[in-house]
């Protein structure tokens, strides 16, 4: 019978031959990844409570990365009952300020396609980039998986996006998914699994395919999956998580499963989006998004800061100047992406352009630091969400838009198109 | 189980950042549930009462997997949620934490401030002025299996236990 791929993956986690959209079922867990924040510190007292330790050590993965840098009193205590905690459960994959949950366990090689992974934040749908059905929980849940190794779920019916042709210059997975937002809503995908395919999906790389699986949070699916292909597999192999001919073959949906929704789009025509404050779902064309000044400038997050993000943003950045009043702040989402980014002088023009330089962490993506907006602040953000207050105070404005939009309008001081800044002659 | 008290009514896509605002994220959630919904309702966090009900629209709980957003209501004593629709992980989260939470497509009959009864057997919520009920979708047995036993740590806690398991 032929099946999808989500259906594929649940169905080897509860050791069925398969799996019916819609049944509720009770699955395995291959591997638990854990943040500081939602992380040690909810679940450690659940765990003492029920009397178990984890299930298994060498299944689960902790980054820290929310409460990073540690400033104060209160953040310090919680980096310092992640480490013991970490060691007391003999969990070996401990990622200790390297960047954010999301980027770094894929770059050490801990995702590979059919794995059934669950994740303590909203972002975790990332891991279905690499045909992982991977989803985010929350700290009760997490500490339920790591007592027994299982979690009950619906199975979900997939709904299949397909991009054919090709994005055009300077337009990004990032817009694909604000464009889905705009037109679908924030709940655009029911909480089933989306999967994304098409010539233009296949073209992109496996970062590009990370930020729409990120954003898939932000549609509102429980995953966002892609099948394995060869960009896949180039990317496993050199993170030292090895496929074969095998793993692509089985991980595909079947080309006639049965779908909840089928969209196609056509690529080329996509523009530059911007979505407005205070949700993603306001989503337009940029040449559409009213005249608007802005202050700062953000380029941060899982969603927008990996090394291809960077990459974009000093593209554009290259041999031009911040508009005066802006600042542009980048906080590079891990430290080996950030490493790679100054090796090839990315990281150079961001600080040749004028912009500072956070930490490699969460930041003001998440709200959580001393850094945040301003009262009245308007910033245009790589980030995934624009919710009122997310970033700062409530009285700021959160616009979204790709590295390249992120980085035009810094140089303009107003919302851009990259593509209307880069027709400018630059100094080199 | 039923639970009487006040609708508090709220639009479409009520966030998690509204509900459990990143900056109180490091501190005890008694602190931040002082914080619940404040950029909406400033009033709100000071005003609820043990047994109130939240009734909201489209996608409740949408954005973070913080469980903080669910522990703050029920921290501030809200006994269920009515929406039209909730985020996935909202709505996991709140099952896990014995939190009614219940979907109607007739959310819309709710004025704020009324007096309410939410039976979460029967899946119903009771307006007292108009004596109209409305109708929810039921939850699977074995979700309100976990609510009854008052969310997922005590759940596992009777299983783990040797009890009779209720999934």
């Amino acid at each position: 019978m032929v099946k999808t791929l989500a259906q594929k993956i649940i169905a080897k986690a509860c050791g069925q031959a398969s799996v019916d959209c819609g049944d509720v079922v009770t699955a395995r867990v291959d591997l638990a990844m854990l943040h500081d924040s939602g992380g040690p510190r909810r679940v450690k007292p659940i765990l003492e409570r029920l009397g178990v330790p984890v299930w298994d050590p060498e299944k689960v993965v902790v980054v820290t990365d929310h409460f990073v840098p540690a400033l104060d009193d209160d953040t310090q205590a919680i980096q310092m009952l992640t480490r013991e905690w970490v060691a007391a459960q003999g969990v070996r994959a401990f990622y200790d300020q390297l960047g954010i949950c999301h980027v770094v366990v894929p770059e050490r090689g801990h995702l590979r396609p059919g794995m059934f992974v669950v994740g303590g934040d909203s972002h975790s749908p990332t891991g279905g980039a690499f045909g992982a059905y991977m989803f985010g929980i929350g700290a009760t849940e997490m500490a339920g998986v790591l007592a027994i190794g299982e979690i009950w779920l619906k199975v979900p019916e997939t709904i299949l996006i397909e991009w054919t042709g090709q994005l055009a210059a300077q337009v990004t997975a990032k817009d694909i998914m604000l464009f889905l937002c705009g037109r679908f809503g924030m709940d655009g995908g029911q909480y089933q699994a989306v999967q994304f395919a098409g010539e233009a999906i296949a073209a992109l790389s496996m970062q590009e395919r990370m930020t729409l699986a990120n954003m898939t949070a932000e549609f509102g699916g429980q995953t966002g999956l892609i099948a394995p292909d060869k960009v896949t597999r180039d990317y496993l192999a050199a993170a030292g998580a090895p496929i074969d001919d095998d793993d692509m073959a089985i991980w595909q949906t079947d080309p006639d499963a049965q779908l909840l929704a089928h969209h196609v789009f056509n690529a080329g025509d996509l523009q530059p989006q911007v979505a407005a404050p205070h949700s993603p779902a306001n989503a337009v064309d940029v040449s559409a998004c009213e005249p608007t000044t802005v202050d700062v400038a953000y380029i941060g997050a899982c969603t927008g800061a990996k090394l291809d993000d960077l990459r974009m943003a000093a593209s554009v950045l290259k041999g031009r100047r911040l508009a005066p009043g802006v600042e542009l702040l980048v906080a590079p989402a891990s430290r080996r992406d950030q490493e790679t980014a100054e090796t090839e002088g990315v990281m150079a023009v961001f600080k040749k352009a004028g912009a500072r330089i956070l930490p490699t962490a969460c930041g003001i993506c998440a709200g959580y630091g001393e850094e945040r907006l301003a009262e009245d602040a308007v910033c245009i953000s790589s980030t995934a969400r624009n919710f009122r207050g997310r970033m700062g105070a409530a009285s700021s404005n959160v616009y979204l838009g790709s590295p390249y939009t992120v980085a035009a309008s810094a140089v303009a001081g107003r919302i851009a198109d990259p593509r209307e800044i880069m027709a400018e002659p630059s100094t080199s | 189980m039923t639970t009487t008290g006040r609708a508090w009514v709220f639009g479409d896509d009520i966030d998690t950042d509204v509900l459990a605002p990143g900056q109180y994220m490091k501190g005890p959630v008694e602190e931040l549930a002082k914080h619940c919904l404040e950029t909406v309702d400033p009033l709100f966090a000071r005003s609820v009462q043990s047994g109130d009900v939240l009734v909201a629209g489209r996608n409740f709980g949408v954005g973070s997997s913080r469980e903080q957003a669910v522990q703050a209501l029920r921290l501030l004593g809200i006994s269920a949620v009515v929406a039209r629709s909730f985020a996935g992980i909202f709505y996991r989260n709140a099952i896990s934490l014995g939190l009614p939470v219940f979907v109607s497509a007739d959310v819309g009959h709710v004025k704020p401030g009324e007096t309410v009864t939410m039976d979460s057997d029967a899946a119903t919520l009771t307006l007292h002025k108009t004596s109209q009920t409305i109708e929810c979708e039921p939850l699977p047995s074995f979700l309100l299996d976990m609510i009854r036993d008052g969310g997922l740590v005590p759940h596992l806690e009777k299983k783990l236990k040797g009890g009779k398991p209720t999934a």
